[in-house]
């Protein structure tokens, strides 16, 4: 089979190219360790992310065959092509062949304080949660934070202040979950175009996810929290 | 040049904790080679274990109980004083959790749950489905984000700098820049993670390599009881992903190729709750026996739990079944097979994190407290890397207010800074010679040939004359590529020297301790002997060569005894 794989180093090359490798794959080979495979073999200076290779710890996302997916979860035989074509994850600038520079990612993840903030201290026998509850956001805590949402948005792609939907999953994470006690205000933070109205409900976040996370339904439930939070203030202004 | 109090070494559980527990008053930042977020931690699935005593049938659960479990699953070779220590924290440790986020599954009375695991006398194992580790891992980086650690994030640490007997500094290669780079370091903690990749088959993410171990006995640092190796019993085969111990906690069976629940024949009292060890030896026994299938594997069933436990407690195994192996397991039994699953030993620390150089501390699981011993329960590894991990911040802490008095060193790091880069020149300036990930791959096939779950003296030697053959061809490695940049060639090239060294340990610990004791069978010393060998392995470095001493074990309230399930 042939392997066309995107080649560039920002330090010394002036425009990526494609090159070409010849490889055949065992049964069931996904197209990490295919790329493993070429690189202990053939040619060892072939640069791309990995660790966990079983599909949790988010370093492999690229496009394959024109596909944003990870490289760990997909199959070499499910792609049914001779010829795979390997590309790093577009929306962000190539640093080094398959390797792109994730700052906008982790800057657009940190906007809206990701964290749980619970009140007071830590309860001596652990909070009371309802499982429904936990079940609710057990979508969102699935996120790996791969950066595959944010590469396949077309909003991030023409606008560098939207944040994008895996930081917006992640404010809804919290904003569901009975522990958390943020105020209102700083739900509100996304309100506006970097946030929840920079969405153009095209779906191709949650049609990329290898996780199901549907960051959409986030950015949706966001959007009916704010503005249901807004009506309630204004009537409590205007009774 | 870049100057800390405190580096933390390795982004997973432990080396979070440790950034979590060190007092902020003080400079600290979180090197680690990948994103914190990909460090292996993220992988661990079934739970962490805690006396919480949520569940009816645990009401009686306590976290003595929680010792003594931990004790006897160790094969007595566990210091009691620091598995109390351990279990005593576990408790208010996962409140603390549960307070910063981390999203537990539930009881019907909203209480944290807990499933049966094995070697525990109790359901005592926290969850969140099958994705524990993941969403603990989340939970502690969300929390440093919250407190503005500081982290370098790919930045590869080669050296360790000691003078006069002092931890001084740190060189480190940023992969984004493609550049050396020496730091002064008052105190370092390394939470480097397990060696698992220095094995042929092994549930371990690509990326532990356990360089940190290498190199911390390169500078001198004792390493303890190496020769114990975790095999897990389930883990997929031919991938070896883990297929979790929850899967087994919540009633899966282990079945030969003859139909028969097989455990029935090694420890019928427990069946596939016995721990790890004995699982994982049972396991290859049946397969050697012939009772496997294609001489391979064995069947995990998970297909008399139904479609809706299934889906619920076990989401994240079902997804790597179809997708890496193409079955569902609600519809068909999951081929399994042991493999290299977790490190016992590690760099030589007390119950503070301390080792025995000024300023060095380590914890998680390139660490050796030792609370696990010869062999450690399923659930105590995450608990163990978030407790010390925390208790080395502290002690870091404690270390750095005592104002360790300034004894340079500038000169050797920078030294030391410039030696590494001259020697990556001279390997790349060669144009021929031996390509170090296939050097690699001929070092996992040494290790799982010579200390695999049986062992005996006439391998483990043979390992070991091999090892220095790869150590000769180690010195005509060269480089390929162009490299400077995201060079992962010569994140291994560099790991790799280090992992010689662990090699080596491992395989001398292995040979020189003849008895069996958990993880460590013996075909030729079938039994243990605590007469002789209650005790632990210390290997230290020298410049003619490894040197082997032992250490008496701290035995608290519980008297070894012998080890039923």
């Amino acid at each position: 089979m042939t392997f066309k794989i995107l080649r560039f180093d920002a330090q010394t090359d002036e425009q990526p190219h494609f090159q070409a490798y010849r490889h055949e794959p065992e049964p069931y080979e996904t197209i990490l360790e295919a790329l493993k495979g070429i690189r202990d073999h053939q040619d060892p200076s072939l640069s791309f992310r990995y660790s966990c290779r079983e599909a949790v710890c988010g370093s492999c996302g690229m496009v394959i065959n024109g596909r944003i997916a990870l490289a760990c979860r997909t199959q070499v035989s499910e792609l049914e092509s001779d010829e795979v074509v390997i590309e790093p994850l577009p929306n962000l600038e190539i640093q080094k062949d398959l390797i792109v520079d994730l700052t906008p990612f982790w800057e657009a993840y940190r906007t809206f304080e990701p964290f749980l903030q619970a009140a007071g201290d830590v309860p001596e026998k652990g909070h009371r949660v309802a499982e429904s509850d936990m079940e609710k956001i057990s979508q969102y805590v699935t996120c790996i934070l791969c950066a595959c949402c944010y590469s396949a948005c077309p909003v991030a792609t023409r606008d560098r202040r939207y944040v994008g939907p895996a930081a917006l999953a992640k404010l809804r994470r919290f904003t569901l979950d009975p522990r958390d006690d943020r105020p209102f205000s700083a739900v509100e933070r996304a309100d506006g175009p970097e946030g929840v109205w920079g969405c153009d409900t095209v779906f191709r976040c949650n049609d990329v996810c290898p996780k199901d996370v549907r960051p959409a339904d986030g950015i949706e439930g966001l959007r009916r929290m704010i503005v249901a939070g807004k009506t309630k203030r204004l009537f409590r202004r205007h009774p | 040049m870049l100057s800390y109090d405190l580096l933390i070494v390795g982004g997973g559980l432990a080396g979070l904790s440790a950034a979590l527990g060190a007092d902020p008053g003080f400079k600290v930042a979180v090197i680690s080679k990948v994103h914190p977020l990909r460090s292996h931690s993220v992988a661990a699935q079934g739970g962490i274990n805690a006396a919480l005593a949520n569940r009816p049938d645990g009401a009686d659960d306590t976290s003595e109980r929680h010792a003594f479990d931990t004790v006897k699953g160790s094969d007595y070779l566990a210091d009691q004083d620091a598995a109390e220590l351990l279990c005593r924290r576990a408790i208010p440790t996962i409140y603390e959790l549960d307070h910063w986020g981390a999203p537990f599954s539930r009881l019907e009375n909203g209480k944290i749950a807990q499933r049966p695991f094995g070697g525990a006398g109790f359901p005592r194992t926290c969850y969140a489905a099958d994705r524990t580790g993941h969403i603990l891992l989340h939970t502690l980086y969300e929390q440093a984000v919250r407190r503005n650690i500081t982290f370098l994030d790919e930045w590869l640490v080669t050296d360790i700098i000691v003078r006069d007997r002092r931890l001084v500094g740190l060189i480190a290669y940023d992969l984004a820049g493609g550049v050396i780079i020496p730091i002064r370091a008052k105190a370092v903690i390394f939470a480097t993670g397990g060696y698992g990749r220095i094995f042929f088959r092994s549930t371990n993410a690509y990326i532990n390599l356990g360089g940190g171990i290498g190199m911390a006995y390169k500078a001198g640092i004792p390493l303890k009881d190496m020769e114990f190796v975790q095999f897990h019993p389930t883990t997929l085969f031919g991938k070896n992903i883990l297929m979790t111990e929850a899967a087994r906690g919540e009633g899966g069976y282990l079945v030969n190729a003859k139909g028969r629940r097989f455990m029935e024949d090694y420890t019928p009292k427990t069946m596939e709750l016995a721990p790890r060890d004995i699982v994982a030896r049972s396991i290859q026994a049946e397969i050697d026996k012939g009772n496997g299938f294609e001489n391979e594997y064995v069947h995990l069933d998970l297909r008399h739990l139904g479609r809706e436990k299934i889906l619920q407690r076990l989401p994240g195994i079902r997804d790597i079944c179809i997708h890496f192996a193409g079955l569902d397991p609600v519809d068909q039994p999951i081929p399994i097979q042991p493999a290299q699953h977790y490190s016992m030993g590690g760099i030589d620390v007390d119950a503070t994190c301390a080792s025995p150089l000024e300023g060095f501390f380590a914890a998680g699981e390139c660490a050796c407290v030792s609370v696990h011993g010869a062999n450690r329960l399923g659930g105590n590894s995450l608990l163990e890397s978030i407790v010390f991990g925390r208790i080395a911040g502290e002690s870091a802490s404690i270390y750095l207010r005592g104002g360790p008095s300034e004894v340079g060193g500038d000169r050797e790091i920078a030294e030391t800074a410039r030696a590494l880069m001259s020697r990556m020149r001279s390997v790349h300036e060669r144009d021929v010679g031996e390509n170090v990930f296939q050097l690699l791959n001929r070092l996992k096939r040494l290790m799982s040939n010579a200390a695999g779950i049986f062992r005996d003296a006439p391998t483990l030697s043979r390992g070991l004359e091999e090892l220095a053959e790869l150590r000769d061809a180690y010195r005509r490695v060269f480089i390929y590529g162009n490299c400077g940049r995201y060079c992962q060639e010569m994140v291994v090239l560099v790991e790799f020297e280090h992992m010689v060294e662990v090699a080596e340990v491992i395989l001398l610990g292995a040979l020189k301790r003849e008895e069996t004791r958990g993880s460590h069978f013996r075909r030729d010393f079938p039994k243990r002997d605590d007469a002789s060998w209650l005790k632990h392995t210390i290997i230290t470095r020298s410049d003619k060569g490894p040197v082997v001493t032992y250490r008496d074990v701290q035995i608290g309230p519980y008297a070894p005894q012998e080890r039923k399930y």
